[in-house]
């Protein structure tokens, strides 16, 4: 029998008690891509932990065969002298350095006083032909987009002699284009003899890209099986254990009045030649879902940071929430007059990781529990905690336990009660299902929908086409700071929107 | 029994079990001498003033910042305190609130600096370390300002009545039983999980105990120092500000995740400059302290002070990262530091041994700390 280039065995691994993975076994041939599916908390990262040596051998049970030997790591260096290479949703490259200094950082070629500049360069031109960037190895990382640097991330690999390649969520802040890219790379790289274990939320992704799919769920293998004549219905129901009715559950809500009208956005760092917004003007109605795509680097997130007065650079906007004029100079204003936001990027700008799930929700109005000398009223707080996890269905095991151990999902709906909590009456959504299971995804759905229902208007920026099309009353289309185009969601399509989005401009990564 | 404990707890046992360490080695190598109740007053006294800059300091170091101007900003302040009383016969009333607040004043000096300006604290502080130090050589031309009147000699020098001093304390048994009943009903009305009722009231005795264990000593051989009634009131106020207001809440959202918190609508740049105004207070308090200990003002009076806030505030288990640490655990670091000190004194301990063994313990609370996050 030929030998399996991966080979788990029953991977057990608990925590404190907890069993984490219930004896998970999968197997992986050179060349053969495997896309391992489970809602977040699942257990998948906890695998890839233990394949990637995070976790040393002897820390679980069970075993891994690696090539036919059985696997000892006791850190990922180990494993990656074997040629095992994961890539993290969170990309590893330093900034400051360059393409060439990134790809060779720790593996410098030359002797420790002078270093072989010449070697380097030579190799990195071939490795990003490979990847097919095409960007000169002096470049600085800081000077590309989130897309290019996976593939510098892929072509870090491909240096160590990858065997092996793990993706975690490659693509969860990928355009749609980028991540046509990125595909296609990993295809190639299958047919030059390349495993490749893939860890998306992206069913589509998933099963254009793999042989096997496995699924998780509570730590435990669900089944295995080939992506031929696999469905994402199939898939959504082995990982939540239950038929999705549908992925986003539209309901009918009756839209008002325009209460909300911005003129003239625009918005630009200083120093910078070029504008991030440039003069955009749109309305908001009451009750209303208004959804904004648009390639990343378009422009939609500044855009909304200068209606939060986030934006760190010079903006300028006539903004009119109910007929009156209204200077957003910072959070505070935005929040005082009635707008909330949910940022994109919830460890950075959403969550305060080490403080609890319930002190994180009361954050934005403490001075509502507070008394003239700042003493907080914790008996009303608690309360407010605890209605808002009970109502957001926030799955904690405690509102004292720090938000840093919840899921992304839950965190974010932790976030979201934070912004709940100021009774805005707008609400912006930036990417507000990005790397959340399905499960979370249908929640926060069915809540933005209770709240427009209330009268609440949302505004919701997203990356991935379907959500837009599937949630939004009208979508706006922004590409390089301008608005594009407005469609209702009356017989919109992706290509349409896509279309929109690109335009004259051919793909960039 | 450590597995279901929190890290801070940990911490807090860790600590406690330090203390108890240092206190029975320095007693049997002192045949005693080192618990006496003489001694033991003199202890607590030294404390004091690291004591109450270490509360000033564990604010800044939560809100992830750091403040090196303390030692020059104390005696700076101590040195505008003696002038006032020796120079100018201020009334001692006056004297100690225009040196709480030029001290108000130099804290958010430094706070204005960091918070809106934008230059990192380190560099603000070190520029204030040398500029203090230099406004307080100029204004004292470099001689002692001596002696202090007998009124400012009540701050750092007197002790209580024997009577005020017992109510104080049964006072503050009451509270502490008190807290931790409410606490235990408001906890259990929301439905969050309380620790073992016999574990919080063994802590709560423990605490009283050691606290009439204190008081007694204490009594039998002058009373209640001034200064560790001083210390001991403003322990309560910063660990009400730190745990019980929302100012106290926002400063450890800011030393947490500072872009989260400014996200959320928290004026992140007022808050910062106010911890730093009331750092300059607490300097303002201890600076009064060491006058009237001193019974003057001297130009070199607070140097390398701010290390051993620091070294306080870092021993108990305050993170130079943000975000975590507390008042109570800045003031066992505090008294960790004293015993050492007076300890080694007592054994006649060389200088530079006393030096280089504090350095260590630093580098060992540090370690095992780091150690127990890893474990983790």
């Amino acid at each position: 029998m030929k030998q399996p280039l991966l080979d788990m065995r029953g991977i057990i691994k608990s925590f404190s008690g907890v069993r984490a993975l219930n004896g998970v076994s999968i197997q992986l041939d050179p060349g053969e891509a495997l896309s391992i599916c489970g809602e977040n908390g699942s257990g998948k990262s906890t695998l890839m932990k233990v394949l990637s040596g995070v976790w040393p051998f002897g820390s679980y049970e069970g075993e891994i065969y690696f090539e036919g030997n059985l696997v000892k790591a006791s850190s990922i260096r180990d494993t990656e002298a074997l040629g095992i290479v994961i890539i993290h949703q969170e990309l590893a490259l330093v900034k400051e350095l360059t393409v060439l200094e990134n790809i060779f950082l720790g593996n410098e070629l030359g002797s420790f006083a002078r270093l072989n500049d010449e070697e380097m360069h030579r190799r990195t031109s071939e490795l990003l032909a490979r990847v097919k960037l095409d960007v000169l190895p002096d470049t600085p990382i800081r000077d590309l987009g989130v897309g290019q640097q996976q593939l510098v991330e892929i072509a870090k690999a491909l240096n160590k002699n990858v065997k092996l390649l793990i993706l975690d969520e490659p693509t969860s802040s990928l355009t749609t284009t980028e991540i046509e890219i990125l595909l296609n790379i990993v295809s190639e790289l299958k047919q030059q003899g390349i495993a490749c274990i893939y860890i998306s939320h992206k069913l589509e992704e998933v099963l254009a890209l793999s042989n096997w799919v496995t699924v998780i769920r509570d730590g435990d293998h669900i089944d295995t099986r080939s992506a031929e004549n696999l469905t994402q219905n199939d898939i959504i129901s082995m990982m939540v254990g239950r038929e999705l009715d549908e992925l986003f559950p539209r309901e009918e809500h009756d839209i008002g009045d325009v209460i909300l009208k911005v003129n003239h956005a625009t918005a630009k760092q200083a120093g910078a030649s070029r504008a991030q917004v440039e003069d955009v003007s749109f309305e908001l109605r009451q009750g209303e879902i208004l959804g904004i795509a648009g390639l990343i680097g378009s422009g939609r997130t500044e855009l909304m940071q200068c209606l939060y007065g986030s934006y760190d650079g010079n903006y300028e906007a006539e903004v009119e929430l109910h007929g009156e004029s209204l200077a957003i100079r910072s959070q505070r204003t935005a929040l005082e007059a009635g707008i909330a936001m949910v940022p994109e990027d919830r460890k950075r700008h959403g969550i305060v990781p080490i403080m609890s799930v319930g002190r994180n929700i009361t954050l934005s109005v403490l001075s509502q529990y507070s008394s003239w000398f700042g003493a907080i009223n914790e008996d009303q707080e608690s309360q407010d905690i605890d209605n808002y996890i009970a109502q957001l269905k926030v799955k904690t095991a405690s509102s004292e336990l720090s938000i840093k151990n919840l899921s992304g999902g839950n965190q974010q709906k932790a976030i979201i009660a934070k912004c709940l909590l100021t009774h805005p009456k707008i609400l912006i959504l930036d990417e507000p299902t990005r790397g959340i299971d399905v499960g979370a995804k249908y929640e926060i759905y069915k809540l933005m929908f209770a709240l427009v229902k209330q009268g609440m208007s949302i505004i919701m920026v997203s990356s991935e086409l379907s959500e837009v099309i599937g949630i939004s009353d009208r979508v706006l289309v922004m590409h390089e700071g301008r608005l594009k185009g407005q469609f209702d969601h009356q017989g919109l399509t992706q290509e349409m929107i896509m279309n929109c989005a690109i335009k004259e401009d051919t793909a960039n990564v | 029994m450590f597995k279901t404990m929190k890290t801070s707890q940990l911490q807090l046992f860790a600590m406690l079990a330090a203390m108890l360490l240092i206190v029975v080695f320095f007693s049997f190598a002192t045949d005693g001498a080192f618990v006496s109740p003489r001694n033991i007053s003199n202890l607590i006294r030294q404390t004091a003033i690291v004591g109450v800059l270490a509360i000033g300091m564990v604010f800044v170091i939560i809100s992830a910042e750091i403040d090196l101007s303390v030692g020059s900003m104390m005696g700076l302040l101590g040195g505008i305190a003696a002038i006032l009383d020796v120079w100018f016969h201020f009334p001692i009333l006056f004297t100690i609130l225009i040196t709480v607040v030029s001290g108000l004043v130099l804290g958010l000096f430094n706070g204005w600096w960091v918070a809106y300006q934008k230059v990192p604290s380190f560099i603000v502080t070190l520029a204030g370390m040398l500029a203090f130090r230099g406004i307080l050589v100029g204004l004292t031309d470099g001689v002692t300002v001596a002696p202090t009147s007998s009124s400012l000699a009540i701050v750092g020098q007197s002790y209580i009545p024997s009577g005020w001093g017992i109510s104080v304390v049964a006072l503050l048994c009451l509270g502490l039983v008190a807290r931790v009943y409410t606490r235990r009903q408001a906890r259990q009305k929301h439905g969050v999980e309380n620790q073992s009722a016999k574990f919080e009231y063994a802590k709560a005795t423990i605490a009283v105990s050691v606290l009439m264990g204190l008081l007694f000593i204490l009594e039998s051989y002058r009373g209640i120092p001034t200064p560790i009634l001083i210390m001991g009131g403003l322990i309560l106020i910063a660990t009400y500000v730190a745990k019980r207001t929302a100012f106290g809440r926002r400063v450890y959202a800011i030393g947490g995740n500072i872009e989260a918190t400014r996200m959320s609508g928290v004026n992140v740049e007022r808050t910062k400059m106010l911890v730093f105004g009331f750092n300059g207070m607490m300097v303002a308090v201890a600076a009064l302290i060491l006058t009237s200990r001193l019974g003057a003002g001297s130009p070199a009076a607070g140097n390398m002070a701010e290390l051993d806030a620091i070294a306080a505030c870092v021993i108990g288990g305050t993170s130079l990262a943000g975000g975590v640490g507390a008042v109570f655990g800045a003031i066992m670091g505090a008294l960790i530091m004293a015993s050492l000190d007076n300890g080694m004194s007592m054994l006649d301990v060389p200088t530079f041994w006393q030096l280089i063994v504090k350095g260590m313990i630093l580098l060992l609370a540090v370690w095992l700390d780091v150690k127990t996050k890893k474990a983790q």
